[in-house]
């Protein structure tokens, strides 16, 4: 009897083991659903900021669609591409996801994106006119549309008006060029209290690239089959970027920003003024700080007026288990009324044209309608199928020119060959 | 005559065992069967392919294409490997050594009658149980050059601003002191369990002998844990070359110690799921399983000189 009841116990042991093995490795992915017609999609997006907003879109959706249900998964910015091309490579990629200018070219030309080009010109809700060009250009490969702009987003400055009017300063308005921005830090930099006039890590969008267009010099080519980083004007500006904590000491330097990162600095008032994006908006408003203490005004400018430019997209992938209703979903969020929520959620400037006053309205405590009002001079964010390649290089180059270990003539030099290597592979 | 009746016992019992073979040895296997399946299929498989993967150039999604040699050629002159080759044994050289001597201090200290020596376990124990992530967020804290507590404590007696996670030379030391940390309550655990077997009539003997405590230890307690601190050593000199997730977490990408502090798997994760280079990334694992390896046949190799089996 004990003989046997050991064996009962070791065979049911044994199945618990191997079945927990299986189980195991089961991925999460959306599935058909019980009901027939009943479909759950996966709507993958980065920025928890933005998720209320992105919420309130599939809610809207699901109205008018009672059998179709969106989930809306966030994954941080770090981990969110490595995440999507592990499942880019395994064919599981969510039905529905942001897709961002930087690796764009890499999934339309991996084959991993729907082409959306036929169904957006049957389609009667949207019209890619009502976007702008650029944004509609930047997501189009070969000819073939994969993505539906979603948002844009613009450069602005930032600056702490408690410290300005401690100095008795008049507050930056859109006249001010380069030499007004490094007056202005040299005044209200404060060493003995830790305080920085002007913020300027090694970070592209918000940062150096603006000072590159806005002197006349370019990242990369617009054929994008050269680098621009041999360019003297490119040079002057990457100079005047290093400068601020190399020369002048009104910037935190490169050591410094690894330990503390610039949103804390400014966010803990060690920071004068600062370039961020207006995807920085939402968390600016929930930040205390900031919310009192600091507004917003249209960025300096240099030989010309500039800022970077980018807009995600909405893309469906290609292995979609439902084309159908992943589709439907893409095309609601490009009509109006899926813009408009996003304006009112105050989740970014909605791609298009025309709704972005709700979002102006929603962010009454900033000045934010100079993001907007910048539209008419920026130049969109420069990216090629291999920037997945060359970006870390920028940062691990130009970490080294910021903390003074190269000069900003040998960064420069070393980058644009770097850069050229990796644009020859291109096809 | 005799010999005929030897065979006859001797095929009589190998029958014997043949019967007994299959319903001991079926159920053996049916037990390891969920193991040795797990570890086809999440360890030797993917080994395999990487192996494959590191004679190819991977791009795009999963359209990989042969070029022999080309990464391993690559990989020999990139001097930011043989930087992080660097890194990587410096890591395992400080941080084994120092890790598991300290960690037999602890055991032994563990093992004698003092009071609350549950307590002082599970205190030493604490760390592993941690989330690594939070483990680092709270280190990156403490080391942090302008607003962390080590550096505010230090500014009390006079020392000013060191850089304890961006000044290359010192960034790889304070991720080891994090390591050994974390690690200390794991070895000194099994060291305990090693250090529990020894029978005490040897103590008491030593005692009897006149024999002092060091000379004790030395005398009795070493040679006799040394197959526990054996296994130890080797696995942690394994894990310590593995290192990975301290750095990823408390160095940041723009910070200029990385090229003193990255390892080989976090060059590995870079070319692999950042710049998406999974050949080139694979031909670097390839090189820590090459590394490793040696390192392990060495150390079975040394074994009968210092490790002392009953």
């Amino acid at each position: 009897m004990k003989k046997s009841i050991k064996k009962f116990i070791s065979i049911i042991a044994a199945t618990v083991a191997v079945s927990t093995l299986v189980v195991g490795c089961g991925g999460t992915n959306s599935t058909g659903g019980g009901a027939k017609g009943d479909v759950t999609l996966t709507y993958a997006i980065w920025d928890k900021n933005q998720k209320p907003g992105m919420e309130a879109i599939a809610a809207a959706f699901h109205e008018k669609n009672p059998n179709i249900t969106v989930n809306v998964e966030v994954t941080p910015w770090d981990q969110y591409w490595t995440k999507l091309d592990a499942g880019a490579s395994s064919g599981t990629l969510p039905d529905v996801f942001w897709m961002h200018s930087s690796n764009f070219l890499k999934y339309a030309n991996g084959d991993a994106l729907m082409d959306i080009t036929d169904k957006l010109k049957n389609s009667s809700d949207v019209n890619l006119d009502n976007f702008p060009k650029d944004l509609v250009d930047l997501y189009t490969a070969k000819g073939k549309n994969y993505a539906i702009p979603k948002d844009y987003d613009t450069i602005a400055l930032w600056y702490n008006k408690t410290m300005f009017d401690a100095k008795g300063i008049p507050y930056p308005d859109g006249t001010w060029d380069w030499n007004k921005l490094l007056e202005v830090a040299q005044k209200l930099n404060d060493p003995a209290n830790g305080v920085y006039g002007f913020l300027s890590p090694v970070d592209t969008q918000q940062n150096y690239y603006d000072f590159i267009y806005q002197n006349g010099g370019e990242v990369l080519s617009e054929d994008k089959k050269k680098s621009g980083y041999d360019k003297p004007e490119t040079k002057e500006a990457m100079q005047f970027a290093v400068d601020f904590s190399q020369k002048y000491k009104v910037s935190p330097t490169v050591q410094q920003f690894a330990d503390t990162s610039r949103d804390q600095y400014f966010e803990s008032g060690k920071g004068a003024m600062a370039f961020f994006g207006s995807w920085m908006v939402s968390e600016f408003k929930a930040n205390e700080y900031v919310a009192k203490n600091c507004d917003v005004a249209i960025l300096p400018f240099g030989k010309k007026k500039a800022t970077m430019y980018n807009g995600l997209g909405n893309a469906v992938s290609a292995k979609t288990k439902n084309p159908d209703a992943a589709w439907k979903f893409l095309e609601f969020m490009g009509t109006k009324e899926a813009n408009a929520i996003q304006a009112e959620k105050a989740a970014a400037i909605p791609a298009f044209k025309g709704t972005e006053q709700a979002w102006i309205d929603n962010n009454k405590q900033f000045n934010v309608k100079v993001y907007p009002q910048m539209l008419e001079y920026a130049h969109i964010f420069p990216n090629s199928e291999t920037r997945s390649k060359w970006d870390p290089l920028e940062t691990q180059i130009f970490s080294k020119m910021w903390s003074g270990d190269i000069s900003v003539e040998d960064g420069c030099n070393q980058m644009a060959k770097e850069m050229n290597d990796l644009l020859a592979t291109e096809q | 005559m005799v010999i005929e009746r030897n065979t006859r016992k001797v095929t009589k019992g190998v029958k014997k065992t043949n019967r007994k073979n299959l319903s001991d040895y079926g159920w053996a296997y049916l037990m390891i069967a969920p193991t040795i399946l797990g570890l086809i299929v999440l360890n030797i498989w993917p080994l395999i392919q990487t192996c494959y993967l590191s004679f190819t150039k991977t791009s795009g999604f999963g359209k990989n294409q042969w070029v022999g040699l080309d990464n391993y050629i690559r990989m020999f002159s990139d001097s930011s490997v043989m930087h992080a080759v660097i890194n990587t044994l410096e890591y395992t050289v400080i941080s084994v050594p120092v890790g598991v001597i300290i960690s037999l201090f602890i055991a032994v200290l563990l093992n004698s009658k003092i009071k609350g020596k549950t307590i002082y376990r599970t205190i030493y124990f604490l760390p592993m149980v941690s989330a690594p992530a939070a483990i680092a967020m709270v280190w990156r804290w403490l080391y942090s050059s302008d607003y962390g507590l080590f550096n505010y404590l230090l500014s009390l007696v006079g020392i000013s601003g060191v850089k304890w996670l961006t000044d290359p030379n010192i960034a790889l030391i304070s991720v080891i002191v994090v390591g050994i940390w974390s690690t200390i309550g794991y070895n000194m655990v099994i060291l305990l369990a090693g250090l529990q077997e020894i029978p005490k009539s040897f103590y008491e003997a030593a005692d009897i002998d006149g024999a002092g405590p060091i000379r004790q230890f030395f005398a009795i307690t070493f040679p006799l844990v040394s197959p526990t601190m054996f296994f130890v050593v080797v696995t942690t000199m394994i894990s310590s070359l593995q290192v990975f997730d301290y750095i990823f977490m408390m160095i940041d990408k723009t910070n200029i110690a990385m090229e003193k502090t990255q390892s080989l798997v976090y060059l590995f994760y870079k070319y692999s799921f950042i710049t998406n280079d999974k050949g080139y990334g694979s031909a670097i694992v390839m090189l820590l399983l090459i590394i490793i390896l040696i390192i392990t046949v060495v150390q079975l190799k040394l074994q009968k000189k210092w490790v002392h089996y009953q």
